[in-house]
């Protein structure tokens, strides 16, 4: 059982998203950097899916009240106990009374949390994750608040595997990790990049030449009204050639649209189902944590890859995820 | 069957049935839509009716299952083409009819006087008019069990509110331009509301999470402020 004793600024609990009730408007949701949320999974033997804390920007203060088979993955939100860093990336045993705590932002924006088991809160429409708006799934559906308590589901054998191996070590610390983590290449895949992969949008060319080279050319702005639900961006403003009326269709992660005030928006894990604005361009899905883990207030830029290309990068890029995932099964077997 | 495919991102396709929201064109996304429903696809995660498209949310991945030469979106194009090129027999369920009892004007319907002023009727026109639409369910989006209706009668169309009100409670019934609809869930919005109904519209616990669906038929049914208490008790 784990005690919530600060919240952070928007901890919340999620798992890869609501599907397969788009059509009745029911949001996807589910968590932003979707890569450090399987990764975190993996790393304490849990299924992909299960359910995490994402925290965002200030994570939250949480106090062990047994033993606890955790990793944190995404972004570098400082993570402690007992003074000492909690490494990212790594299977981490914790000893029962210690507390968790994080300072600043050293890098990113969401930090997940896995533990082992994935956190037990109730499955709402095939789904853990939380959807704010409409109050439900999560934790109560609504973001953590301090006094909360959060159980983990029954583990599996992996995850229990792993915790005999650790237990030794673990001594009279406070935690104590597997001497191995992710290769610091393989992090860096959603880091590294500051320029993100974007194909052109359905509606590509209704923009007029002007905007749609300073779209592909000039930085954006992160503006400070950003959630979960999209991004707002703040550059040159965007134009069409002519006022059009557009007919409501469907939207995804990535989808960056244009209001008619010039100013785009990347619609992200929180979106409406469906949208009506003119679409200059989607984000590559290979892309989509680089931007889950970019802050209001920091600048984005765009180059334009064929439909051709980002498919292909997705396709390479599950196939090292199935390598690692097979990797860290033998790591930690 | 006329149709256009084109990708929405790196994981989905479009299938564009027209250009106009029209009935023709609905009963052409309603079939599509049904075929997906009756036919599961192994690739296919899921389906979006819009006014004139369908959006096809797949796993590329499980697409190389099928087909390991080629691009996934190739292949589903592919895919598609075979199964449209025919009659595509979706057998989409009889439209249903459903009944939205609704609480006119008061606290329940606060610009109820605005809209009638404003076409210069009066309230009880305002209220028969409404009641007497045969609105068809377009599509379901903006939130959760949100129905996009048409069939509002031209003498009802009413501009939004020039400021929108921050909440705006659940079952709201309301006018923008030449729509009406109903709010499922409390939300801010700009619509004219002219009355409320006590029926849930999202109902998260339930298999079907929403009353409404695409292409159901609403009904407006005026009701009294104590019907309304009654129902609502009961809900």
């Amino acid at each position: 059982m784990i005690k919530v004793s600060k919240p952070g600024l928007l901890s919340t609990v999620q798992d890869l998203g609501r599907y397969g009730f788009q059509k009745f408007g029911v949001i996807v949701s589910g968590s932003m950097d979707p890569i450090a949320h399987r990764i975190s999974n993996w790393l304490v033997g849990n299924d992909e899916n299960e359910a995490v804390i994402e925290m965002t920007l200030t994570g939250p203060v949480l106090e062990f009240q047994e033993n606890c088979l955790i990793s944190i993955c995404g972004g570098d939100l400082s993570p402690s106990i007992g003074g000492d860093p909690v490494p990212l990336w790594r299977s981490i045993l914790v000893k029962k009374g210690s507390i968790l705590k994080f300072g600043g932002c050293k890098s990113g924006t969401r930090a997940y949390l896995a533990i082992a088991g994935g956190i037990d809160v109730p499955s709402v429409m095939k789904s853990r994750s939380t959807y704010l708006r409409a109050g439900i799934g999560g934790f109560e559906g609504r973001n953590l608040n301090a006094g909360d308590t959060l159980e983990a589901s029954p583990l599996r054998q992996n995850s229990k595997d792993i915790m005999d191996y650790l237990i030794p070590y673990l001594e009279d610390k406070t935690f104590t990790e597997i001497d191995w983590s992710i290769s610091s290449e393989f992090i860096a895949i959603h880091r590294s990049r500051k320029v993100v992969r974007v194909i052109e949008g359905p509606e590509h060319n209704l923009f007029t030449e002007k905007s749609r080279q300073a779209f592909f050319g000039d930085p954006f702005k992160v503006s400070p009204q950003s959630d979960r639900m999209g991004y707002r961006l703040q550059g040159p403003q965007l134009s069409l050639k002519q006022a059009t009326d557009m007919i409501s269709e469907a939207v995804t992660f990535g989808t960056i649209q244009v209001p008619s005030d010039g100013n785009p928006i990347i619609l992200l894990a929180d979106r409406q189902t469906t949208g009506g604005y003119p679409r200059i361009g989607q984000v590559a899905s290979v892309d989509l944590p680089l931007i889950a883990q970019t802050k209001p207030g920091e600048e984005l830029s765009f180059t334009a890859i064929t439909h051709k290309e980002a498919q292909k990068l997705l396709i390479d890029r599950e196939k090292q995820l199935r390598h690692l995932k097979q990797g860290i099964a033998l790591k930690l077997r | 069957m006329n149709y256009s495919l084109y990708p929405l991102g790196d994981s989905a396709v479009v299938i564009q049935l027209g250009d106009a929201i029209e009935i023709d064109t609905h009963e052409k996304v309603k079939n599509v839509t049904a075929f997906f429903e009756n036919n599961p696809q192994s690739w296919l995660i899921e389906t979006i009716p819009a006014f004139t498209t369908v959006t096809l949310f797949y796993d590329p991945m499980e697409i190389l299952q099928i087909r390991k030469d080629g691009l996934p979106y190739k292949v589903v194009c592919s895919i598609l083409k075979e199964l449209l090129s025919g009659e595509l027999e979706g057998n989409p369920a009889p439209a249903r009819v459903m009944e939205i009892p609704v609480c006119y004007g008061g606290k329940y319907g606060p610009d109820l006087e605005e809209v009638a002023d404003a076409r210069g009727i009066t309230m009880e026109e305002v209220i028969s008019k409404h009641t007497a639409g045969d609105y068809l369910v377009y599509m379901i989006g903006f939130a959760p069990g949100f129905p996009y209706v048409g069939g509002l009668d031209p003498d009802l169309a009413t501009p939004r509110r020039k400021s929108p009100r921050l909440k705006i409670p659940a079952g709201s019934v309301g006018i923008a331009g030449d729509q009406t609809g109903v709010y499922p869930i409390e939300s801010p919005g700009g619509w004219q509301l002219i009355g409320r109904t006590p029926l849930s519209l999202f109902r998260p616990a339930d298999d079907t999470p929403s009353l409404l669906q695409t292409g159901d038929r609403i009904k407006f049914v005026p009701i009294s402020e104590e019907e309304f208490i009654e129902m609502e008790g009961n809900a």
